[in-house]
């Protein structure tokens, strides 16, 4: 019966994906980098919207979250990351501890598994998937907030399409920052 | 089961890290009615995040006070003039004030209301927000080493901005008022209608709870109505922005809050309050002059022969009633009932305020006392007699030359 099974992958191989004919990188970084980055977004997250309003409207730690998901394109790696951010962001607010952990754990684990599947390299493709992280991160935000907890949060489709927007238009800049933090596996 | 395990090895994992976070909500929310003790995990992040903010705004601070207080000070000498003659200003209005004051103490010493003072608060600076635009609140440099506690109000000159959520040892969380958990009772100031304030999704500040068949005009002004045991009644929360459809049988009224939240940079917290019965301060009636001359230490000394009037004058409070030229009680016209001085805002014409007593006008734009001639006296009525006015020092003969 074991014989039967369709493929087998020693411990020591790595998985290797295709899309597009072409092999997906798989990306690691650096401990200093690994904390550095997601504390400064918070850090920036709350320091930022004090002085220019518009900013709140932005989701740093989010767009962090989905860049290292996506870069590391490991699922576990992309799921504890977007967990470990939210978590810490939830620390920060004046809600439960939890919210933006699950949401962000969500999002971690969808980039991480769309990363490995797709490429992500081109500005447009992360444009779009930030876009889509972005709602999806939203809803299951407001559906944690109002279904788990009854907090009275209401969510608005167009509030977050323009955020997402924005967010997308911000994050393809930050991740070509980001990608030059990037070391090859 | 193991195959399945590692076959749906990411999803597992996903599922028990989902759950664990599910689990660690059910608990806050089962313990967030006990004691509002802080987390250590929250101490931990705060303390992480804090120590960045402040030494930014400490940074940002130094080169802003460098720039403004050493380097750029165009204008400063003209503003300083303008805020002298302003001083000036309320000092007068705050004599009509004090009265005022004095007649609402005695008034509710009748009716034996109690009263709430704001006793002592202290400063802080704002130095970061919550880091996401679905709640809103600010962290300040001030926390429990401070005397900060949970649930005390903060304000600004301009009105109030929240309440303190969460107390750390160097910061604390402030709650803003248009966040959508935050609720205020207010009251509207001319309509005295109640209400309840509270945040919208998009930041807004509305006023909750007020009927749809009461009449609410946009302008208005809200105040605390105290109810919430945070702020004290009477804070100035905003004005009426909008006045929507009602829903709910409710009104929908949008507030424009006093104080710009979005722009908070120095808030006051308050530490202490305390409530008292009104008492009505049994001393006897000061004269306006008196006050006034306690008022403006500013008043200069008048030459003590002056040329052109052969009369004596003297600064204002020490001048002998029985000056020449002038008319001897210097008293303040009073209203009947609370012995207001009437004077400031009606006499006052191009940033000049003029307090007109009997006797002398005051000028505090130029802070002198102009002695008036005797002809100017004849025109005014006189007092009929000391016995009219009980608290007035007995006047020399008024007619007799000095």
């Amino acid at each position: 019966m074991r014989s039967l099974r369709p493929t087998q992958t020693l411990p020591t191989s790595v998985p290797i994906t295709y899309t597009s004919g072409e092999q997906v990188e798989v990306y690691r970084f650096s401990l200093p980098v690994t904390i550095g980055v997601p504390l400064i977004a918070l850090f920036l997250q709350a320091f930022l919207p004090r002085r220019l309003t518009f900013f709140s409207y932005f989701d740093l730690p989010l767009l962090v979250t989905i860049f290292f998901a996506m870069a590391r394109r490991n699922p576990i790696a992309g799921l504890l990351t977007g967990a470990a951010i939210g978590l810490t962001q939830d620390c920060l607010t004046a809600g439960p501890i939890g919210v933006y952990g699950i949401a962000k754990t969500v999002v971690g684990f969808a980039a991480s598994s769309l990363g490995a599947k797709i490429d992500a390299e081109n500005a447009a493709t992360r444009a779009l998937l930030t876009l889509a992280f972005y709602l999806l991160h939203g809803v299951v935000y407001f559906g944690v907030a109002r279904w788990l907890l009854s907090m009275s949060q209401r969510f608005s489709w167009s509030h977050g399409v323009v955020a997402g927007i924005a967010n997308a238009v911000l994050g393809v800049g930050i991740y070509f920052l980001l990608d030059k933090l990037k070391q090859r596996t | 089961m193991e195959s399945v395990l590692s076959r749906y090895r990411n999803l597992v994992i996903l599922v028990g890290v989902l759950f664990l976070q599910v689990l660690g909500l059910a608990v806050q929310v089962k313990r967030s009615g006990d004691a509002q003790d802080t987390r250590l995990i929250r101490i931990w992040a705060v303390g992480a995040v804090t120590p960045m903010e402040k030494a930014v705004v400490a940074l940002q601070n130094s080169g802003g006070n460098l720039w403004r207080n050493y380097l750029y000070l165009r204008g400063v000498r003209a503003e300083n003039r303008q805020l002298k003659e302003q001083i000036e200003q309320m000092r007068l209005e705050q004599v009509r004030l004090n009265e005022d004051a004095a007649q609402a103490r005695r008034l509710q010493s009748l009716l034996a209301f109690k009263e709430q003072y704001i006793s002592k608060t202290v400063a802080a600076q704002v130095i970061g927000s919550i880091p996401t635009d679905l709640s809103r609140g600010i962290y300040i440099d001030k926390g429990s080493d401070h005397g900060v506690q949970p649930d005390m109000a903060v304000i600004t000159v301009n009105g109030i901005v929240g309440k303190v959520l969460r107390v750390f040892p160097s910061s604390s969380l402030v709650l803003l008022i248009n966040d959508q958990t935050s609720g205020v009772g207010a009251v509207l100031e001319k309509s005295r209608l109640q209400g309840v304030l509270r945040g919208t999704p998009n930041g807004e500040v509305v006023l909750d709870r007020v009927m749809s068949d009461e009449q609410v005009s946009p302008g208005e002004t809200v105040l605390t109505s105290g109810g919430d045991q945070i702020f004290s009644k009477g804070l100035p929360v905003g004005t009426i922005a909008k006045v929507g459809a009602a829903k709910d049988l409710f009104l929908n009224i949008t507030v424009k809050p006093s104080a710009n939240l979005d722009k908070l940079e120095e808030v006051l917290v308050v530490l202490q309050k305390q409530e008292k019965q009104a008492v009505a301060e049994d001393v006897p009636r000061a004269r306006a002059a008196d006050i006034l001359a306690q008022r403006l230490p500013s008043v200069p000394d008048q030459p003590a022969t002056p040329a052109n009037a052969g009369a004596k004058t003297t600064a204002a409070g020490t001048a002998p009633p029985a000056a020449a030229g002038t008319v001897p009680t210097a008293q303040a016209s009073r209203s009947e009932s609370g012995g207001q001085v009437s004077s400031s805002a009606p006499n006052s014409s191009a940033g000049t305020t003029k307090l007109t007593t009997v006797g002398q006008t005051i000028d505090s734009k130029k802070s002198v006392v102009v002695p008036q001639t005797a002809k100017q006296q004849d025109s005014k009525p006189k007092p009929k007699s000391s016995a009219a006015q009980p608290d007035a020092q007995p006047p020399s003969d008024p007619d007799t030359p000095h």
